[in-house]
């Protein structure tokens, strides 16, 4: 009997959360839905969702999936190298590079983006840089390039944690025992380091992955407003045309991308031990 | 061959550290050009730093991000915290459900939580503005605290709780004693994190906001499009260096700084 109303009173700690999570997780989301799904006359309706086939939207989301996929990447490309060349050095020095590698994030990221269009534009620092050391100029600023390099400015942090927590979990064991059975640099890296590091690639990738997709503030400041994502569309449906019905039902199309994405990222890390928390 | 090995690998980290903080460098450069125009030098100048301080609507909204910061993560704290202590004794089922509801903000894309709470807002008829953002920030700060805090309970004794009742203490007093200072190092992080993470934010504030209340986020993306005033890139550089500072302290202070540190980076 006391016990019960033990369990009772803690049940009552969590109301306000319960309530606050109905009411600003949950009904927000299906309200997301109900826009969505009905027409300007409030009759259900699967046009806004079908309005990504529009040839404007569906350019702009096939060009988000192929810069998102594309920084993505890049990251794995960068991180990975640079995770491995770290995890063989000494941990102290590793804390303290890992640690100057989130300080950027205190800078506020918009005008660390922004700061990039000086650095690519066309009389830019890396232009005159690379002018001086005799290489020719690099027409970056306001193309889907400029883009792709701010999105793996801004993500690669997000790529690197998850794969150093990864790496740095293999026991160094299993390596001296890959190369005692004569296995060489890329067999080791290949056979034994790339699978057991797998959960961190995964974790990372939906990491980069989403918020590359769905950006559209990085094209807003290094597209020069010539590059729409289907960010900057469902953006400027809200704030711009006021359309919410069809803001929604593209919404509800990039929510279908981020429940695959999680769907994938599940299946793949099975064990449950990626991520950074 | 073993140094040249490790002569690349110094290379390779200094190249991707060049690049993590080549436009911090010329966000600071820029605080001290004489010249508005950011691709031309003028000279060096302390003039915008004093100019800042004159500055009402630049001063303005940084304080409303550090308040908005402040009390987002305060509320969060709360409510999390007794979220935390309710879920970790809720039978496995319906805990599951709920950590499921709350992995939404985390997981879902911020454009899209960022438009529905923004419809939230408007269907039910509130003026956006420093409230809607308020409410929005402390729903995506709670599921930082309650994820800090969970794990600290699975490390609890089953029944310590019950344990220190049965010695003569009473509920509130095993609670504070007991339980509390166990879950302390969680509800700090968690606290921390939602800190960050409110200051952070750009795209659900941008969502939830009305006209005449800015962040620093919001008001430094209205002024891209006019040009940013230098007074900006001069706030900017002092609570880098500020926060840097801090953090290099912290570090310094023997090993729980260093915990902190890492919980605040992270």
């Amino acid at each position: 009997m006391k016990n019960n109303r033990r369990a009772n009173s803690f049940a009552l700690f969590g109301m306000p959360y319960y309530f606050w999570a109905i009411a600003f997780i949950i009904i927000p989301l299906l309200l997301v839905l109900y826009y969505g799904l009905t027409s300007e006359a409030g009759t259900i309706s699967l046009e806004n969702v079908f309005a990504i086939a529009r040839p404007a939207h569906a350019k702009a989301l096939f060009l988000s999936v192929l810069l998102s996929v594309g920084c993505t990447v890049v990251c794995l490309l960068l991180a990975y190298p640079l995770c491995l060349i770290m995890v063989n050095r000494q941990k102290a020095q590793n804390s303290f590079l890992l640690f100057m590698l989130i300080i950027p994030m205190w800078m506020n990221f918009m005008l660390r983006t922004y700061a990039w269009q000086s650095l690519l534009e066309k009389h830019g620092v890396l232009n005159t840089f690379l002018n001086t050391i005799g290489l020719p100029s690099l027409h970056l600023i306001n193309t889907p390039g400029a883009i792709i390099f701010g999105m793996v400015y801004d993500f690669l942090p997000f790529m690197i944690l998850p794969i150093y927590n990864a790496l740095q979990k293999i026991d160094p064991n299993l390596i001296h025992a890959a190369h005692d059975l004569g296995a060489g640099f890329w067999q080791t890296l290949w056979k034994v380091i790339l699978p057991l590091s797998m959960p961190g690639i995964i974790s990372g990738i939906t990491m980069v992955f989403v918020p590359g997709l769905t950006t559209f503030v990085i094209s807003a400041l290094l597209g020069g407003g010539k590059v729409l994502l289907i960010g900057n569309v469902i953006e400027q449906e809200f704030t711009q045309a006021y359309d919410w019905h069809l803001g929604s039902g593209l919404s509800l199309v990039l929510l279908l991308f981020i429940v695959i994405n999680m769907i994938l990222s599940s299946v793949f890390d099975r064990e449950g031990n990626g991520g950074l928390l | 061959m073993k140094k040249t090995k490790r002569n690349l690998g110094n290379l390779y980290i200094a190249l991707i550290f060049i690049f993590m903080y080549a436009p911090i460098v010329m966000l600071i450069i820029q605080s001290f050009n004489a010249s508005k125009s950011r691709g031309r030098w003028g000279g060096f100048t302390t003039f915008w730093y004093q100019e800042l301080f004159q500055n009402e609507s630049i001063m303005e909204a940084f304080t409303n991000t550090i308040i908005l910061a402040i009390l987002s993560a305060a509320i969060a704290v709360v409510i999390g915290t007794a979220a935390a202590i309710a879920l970790a004794r809720m039978k496995k089922r319906p805990r599951q459900t709920w950590l499921g509801i709350t992995n939404i903000p985390m997981l879902n894309a911020d454009i899209v939580t960022g438009v529905a709470l923004m419809l939230l807002f408007t269907t039910v008829n509130v003026q956006l503005g420093f409230g809607t953002v308020l409410l929005s920030h402390v729903t995506f700060n709670i599921p930082y605290v309650i994820l800090n805090i969970m794990p600290r309970f699975r490390e609890l004794p089953p029944h310590i709780y019950e344990a220190a009742q049965d010695l003569g203490a009473g509920p509130i007093e095993a609670f504070f004693k007991v339980i509390f200072p166990e879950i302390l190092p969680g509800v700090i992080s968690g606290g921390l994190m939602a800190f960050t993470m409110s200051i952070d934010d750009f795209i659900i504030t941008y969502f939830t906001t009305g006209s005449g209340y800015n962040t620093l986020s919001t008001k430094i993306y209205a002024e891209v499009k006019l040009g940013i005033k230098p007074e900006i890139y001069a706030l900017s550089s002092i609570i880098f260096v500020t926060v840097l500072i801090l953090l290099i302290l912290l570090s310094r202070s023997g090993s729980k700084g260093r915990k902190m540190v890492k919980e605040v980076a992270l």
